[in-house]
């Protein structure tokens, strides 16, 4: 298998490790909603066919990707940064140093 | 002259003659023989044993598919077996022995199971190895004392137990094309692709590439195709963009037109050239593969099919052709279509006898009927051969009229005297590479046979691989493959013109002759058609049962031969069509593998060393090392004569009495910087940081996203927007993975950056009272005093000469300091500090004495943070900041992680003062029925030279509740059992005062 980092180009995937679902998203930092929590920990979706999941160019850059295969036929649709996904809520709540 | 070489023709070398042995005799041979085909040459037809029935077996085909000559070779004291002879090179000094008999292959007592056919029949094993169910025998293990007996009958070859002192090699390649078969289809290929300048690899299995080119007897471009083959491999070799790959079978077909192949480098020879590995494994990344693969002859099924000198026509075509071999004196022929009148041609051209040509068909071709009027014997269409005569070698065959249609025998049978049957089921197309980049392979009714399925890869097929048979349609199209392949338009160009001969490969749609007696399906599995029909009466009705129930296609060979007939008879059984019953996909590898190439130079111990940058010093100064992960550290520096125990125990002494010296570079480092550095730093830790001091260390604790805790190390504010984040060795990889996906995937908008830099610094902690003295005494350009460098302070200074960066904190609960410089100067400043520390008897100690020491004050380390406890179960919930929400502040307080039965931290005094091990239980009580109820485990144990008596860390149910009581400690696989006191796990200065000091 092969997976085209954005930065380094097509690589094989044992420069890679799976870094999981990608289809979690972060609940706020602050929240207590236990549900959602628990959701973002523990629940994973295992779909035959088309899946979204998070790889780490662990051998490479170092990027994490978000990288859409297909789990019947090992294609790989898409490749992205995991950053641009949006798997967190927003920490509107607290201010970064950058803007500090 | 040996008895059945031609006196002419073949593609040896008759001027070059080999000497091997078989089964002890020895042979000759010439160069370009396979052991095959040097064996038949010298008339041996008896290659092996059957693997179950023990029946005598001969050699049925010419290639790789071969399911019956398996043979073991031997060299030295290593043993290969399961090597089809037809694959095998002969070389001189060759050793080969043939396999599954005893006491030889003449005499082979195991040939009693000939007599128990119906016990052995299909799901044998599945209904013998059950045991007794009822007698004396019932419910014992009397059936696994007889399945060793039976599993040394049953089997093929016997590996060796020597260690096999061969080489192997691994290699990448990249290419445009991959052209798999060096047939007429794969060299046209080749060279149509390598014309457009493009990068090609052409792999073949066989030493001569040329396939079916090599023992054809047709003619191609005005010339022998043999010579047209040779003359377009010299060719193709003479390109710069070609690269030929002999004797390499391309095994597996992987995502990303990404192909395994195996080159059997130095198979036929005795011993590989200085610097040649045994086998190399490719793996071949290529923009588009030609499958030129070509086909496989398919036996026919009818009672005694497996008798020596009963073989594929094809087979007998090629030891006739390409070896110059008469397998036989008198021939027969059995054939459900014309192809096999091609090899009858052969045999009469070389000098062979044909005694008669049975054709099951009623009606043939003319060009079929015209050669068997050319060969002479007798011709018999509408007849099928219904048994074969003879013991170890066929002496002749029974053969009765035959309907086609209907597939009734009728008429009285008659015998024809003949020691060698052609046979021929008709063809079915190497498909295995494609079924594995593809979808369903297709049926075709007329070939009788499953095509290449649609590709859901980049291949494109050529030739007998696209069940078209002729040589002419080969050429064309392996032509149009190369260029679609190269990516360049179709183009017609003049085609190298050969010979038509007019026959037709359709077969007809019968492949099994229904008489008494065994017919076999699957030669090198030993399933006969009556088993498959049997597995059909028990209800298997999927082939993937079938083939599991019956073994079918499951051998070395994996059914290349006994695929089609076997699902043929299914059909049948089921009264449905080849295409409803099915197929089983072909999987890799096509071919057996040896392991050995897959692994190739990674054997042995190969993970990689790590090494602080003091490792040579500690090797001079006495010191056993010892294994942490990668990492080696000092175990203990002993003196002569000094037990484990009685060095850690005065190092540790030495330090709590004076001064010690530890190496801590395998720490591990992370640089954490940028203007939110200290932001990101409360967020992944529990407590806080941004509040930290410029110049100052804190402790910190991180959590997993679940809540339980993940790590724990110091982190040091060196500016303020730089932080010097310290991990355990274990953890250190771990924590930066987690921290990158957090800053990378989480919060990208943090202005962080993370680098490791554990191998940057060298680390040595100085601890003991003495140790600001020793400091004091070395240091210049800062003070170590209380006032400059206190608890947790950061200064920066030199110690002879080199920079360094010191931070005050202990694990060891001593006065201590931690000295960092960078990696070059480690063993510099470690010498410097030993040289200055000699006045007040430093010593360097070990993890040994480091562990004793952290006991004796309760730290935790990787044993206790095990992925299952909380902060509050090692009783760090001090350290949860309740002002801010971090990783694993919301997971960590739910249910099940707080209140009664949680395992916590305690400390455990055996009474007995006897040394207790980690991983021990404890238990409230000690039960005379044996060990149960555990409350806990003992997670390190040491002998404290501070409190002169064995203590031990624990995590015990409820356990700072239970301080002060009793309990057992119960370690059944050491036999160690007594009474223990459970306590605080600060055994010693649990105010901390002595580092405070």
């Amino acid at each position: 298998m092969l997976i085209t980092c954005p930065y380094c180009g097509p690589r094989d995937v044992s420069e890679y490790s799976y870094q999981g679902d990608g289809n979690r998203t972060r609940p706020d930092p602050a929240s207590t909603d236990q549900e959602a929590w628990n959701a973002y920990v523990y629940d994973r979706l295992n779909p035959r066919g088309e899946h979204h999941e998070i790889w780490q160019h662990s051998g490479g850059c170092r990027a994490h990707l978000k990288v859409t295969r297909n789990t019947l036929t090992h294609v790989i649709s898409s490749v992205g940064f995991a950053r641009d996904a949006g798997h967190r809520k927003s920490d509107g709540h607290r201010k970064t140093g950058a803007e500090a | 002259m040996s008895p059945r070489r031609a006196v002419s023709g073949g593609r040896i070398d008759r001027l070059r003659t080999i000497r091997f042995t078989f089964d002890g005799h020895s042979y000759t041979g010439h160069a370009g023989d396979t052991l095959a085909s040097a064996l038949l040459a010298n008339g041996v037809t008896l290659f092996g044993r059957s693997f179950k029935y023990h029946r005598p077996r001969g050699v049925l085909t010419a290639g790789v598919e071969e399911p019956n000559a398996l043979v073991t070779v031997l060299s030295g004291a290593v043993r290969e077996p399961n090597i089809p002879a037809t694959m095998l090179e002969v070389y001189d000094g060759l050793i080969a022995e043939s396999q599954n008999r005893f006491p030889s292959l003449e005499y082979d007592v195991g040939a009693i199971n000939q007599l128990g056919g119906k016990l052995l029949g299909a799901g044998f094993y599945y209904k013998t190895f059950m045991g007794p169910v009822i007698g004396p025998l019932k419910g014992t293990r009397f059936w696994m004392f007889c399945e060793h007996f039976i599993r040394r009958a049953a089997g093929l070859g016997r590996a060796g137990t020597e260690r096999e002192p061969s080489r192997y090699e691994r290699m990448n390649a990249f290419c445009d094309v991959l052209v798999v078969g060096a047939g007429p289809a794969g060299l046209m290929a080749a060279k149509a692709a390598a014309d457009k300048g493009v990068r090609v690899i052409l792999a073949d299995l066989d030493a001569n590439p040329g396939g079916s080119a090599n023992w054809s007897d047709e003619t191609i471009d005005g010339m022998a195709a043999a010579d047209w083959a040779a003359e377009t491999v010299r060719e193709l070799k003479a390109r710069e963009n070609v690269r030929m790959l002999p004797r390499t079978t391309v095994w597996g077909y992987y995502d990303n037109n990404t192909l395994a192949a195996l080159e059997r480098v130095a198979d036929h020879k005795l011993a590989p050239a200085k610097g040649e590995p045994r086998h190399r494994q490719w793996t071949i990344r290529t923009g588009a593969v030609v499958l030129a693969t070509g086909a496989l002859e398919r036996p026919l099924v009818f009672p005694g099919n497996d008798r020596p000198g009963v073989m594929l026509a094809s087979a007998v075509e090629r030891y006739v052709n390409q070896y110059g071999v008469l397998p036989g004196r008198k021939f027969a022929i059995f054939t459900n279509n014309d192809s096999a009148y091609r090899a009858a041609l052969a045999l009469k051209k070389a000098g062979g006898e044909i005694a008669a040509i049975v054709d099951l068909r009623e009606k043939i071709s003319p060009a079929a009927r015209e050669i068997a009027g050319k060969v002479g014997g007798a011709h018999h269409t509408g007849h099928a051969v219904i048994d074969t005569e003879g013991g170890k070698q066929l002496t002749g065959i029974k053969v009765q009229r035959f309907d086609d249609r209907t597939g009734v025998l009728s008429d009285d049978p008659r015998n024809i005297p003949a020691d060698c049957l052609l046979i021929s089921g008709g063809w079915s197309p190497t498909i295995h590479l494609a079924s594995q980049a593809g979808l369903n392979p297709v049926w075709s009714d007329e070939l009788q046979a499953f095509l290449p399925p649609q590709a859901t890869q980049n291949w494109v097929g050529a030739g007998g691989f696209n069940g078209g048979f002729t040589t002419a349609g080969a050429l064309a199209e392996g032509h149009a493959a190369g260029l679609k392949a190269a990516g360049a338009p179709a183009a017609a160009i003049e085609l190298p013109a050969v010979d038509d001969d007019g026959l037709d490969p359709k077969p007809a749609p019968v492949l099994e002759i229904k008489a008494k007696g065994k017919a076999f399906v699957d030669h090198q599995h030993d399933v006969t058609a009556d088993d498959v029909r049997l597995a059909h009466q028990e209800g298997f009705v999927s082939v993937e049962h079938l083939k599991r129930y019956t073994t079918l296609g499951m051998a070395t060979d994996q059914g290349k031969s006994s695929n089609v007939p076997g699902l043929a008879i299914m059909a049948d059984a089921l009264g449905k069509q080849i295409p409803e019953v099915g197929t089983t996909r072909f999987r890799p590898p096509f071919a057996p593998v040896s392991v050995g190439s897959l692994a190739a130079e990674r054997y042995g111990d190969i993970r990689p060393d790590r090494l602080t940058p003091m490792h040579d010093w500690h090797l001079e100064n006495g010191a056993t090392m010892y294994g942490a992960g990668l990492w080696h550290r000092p175990m203990i520096y002993a003196l002569p004569g000094e037990t484990v125990e009685q060095a850690y125990v005065r190092e540790t002494k030495t330090v709590r009495e004076g001064v010690g010296l530890v190496d801590v570079s395998t720490l591990g480092k992370i640089a954490v910087q940028g203007p939110d550095a200290g932001e990101f730093l409360d967020r992944v830790y529990t407590n806080m940081f941004s509040t930290l001091a410029v110049g100052k260390a804190r402790y910190g604790l991180m959590l997993r996203e679940d809540g339980l805790v993940l790590d724990d190390g110091t982190t040091w504010r060196l500016g303020q927007h730089d932080f010097l984040m310290t991990t355990t060795t274990a953890n250190a990889g771990k924590v930066m993975q987690h921290l990158e996906y957090l800053l990378d995937v989480v919060w990208p908008e943090l202005k962080v950056q993370l680098t490791s830099v554990t191998d940057q610094w060298a680390g040595a902690a100085i601890a003991g009272p003495k140790s600001r003295d020793v400091l004091a005494a070395c240091l210049t350009g800062t003070k170590a005093d209380n006032e400059t460098l206190p608890f947790m302070g950061i200064v920066r200074g030199e110690i002879d000469g080199a920079p360094v960066m010191i931070c005050r904190l202990s694990f060891s609960g001593e006065l201590a300091y931690e000295v960092y410089c960078g990696a070059g100067h480690g063993t510099h400043v470690w010498e410097a500090l030993m040289k200055a520390g000699k006045p007040f008897g430093i010593v360097p100690y070990g993890l040994e004495a480091l562990g004793t020491m952290r006991i004796e004050k309760g730290h935790v380390t990787g044993a206790e943070i095990d992925g299952r406890t909380t902060a509050r179960d090692l009783h760090l919930d001090w350290m949860l900041s309740k002002k801010k929400p971090f990783v694993g502040s919301a997971m960590m307080d739910r249910e099940g992680l707080v209140g009664e039965g949680r395992l916590q931290l305690v400390g455990i005094v055996p009474l007995n003062n006897r040394p207790v091990n980690g991983g021990a239980h404890i238990v409230e009580e000690l039960y005379e029925d044996g060990p149960r109820d555990s409350i806990g485990h003992v997670t390190a144990m040491c002998y404290s030279p501070t409190l002169g008596k064995y203590i031990a860390l624990a995590l015990v149910k409820d356990g700072k509740s239970r301080r002060g009581t009793r309990a057992f400690v119960s370690d059944p696989l050491r036999k160690r059992f007594g009474p223990v006191e459970i306590v605080s796990h600060h055994f010693y200065d649990p105010e901390g005062n002595r580092m405070h000091g």
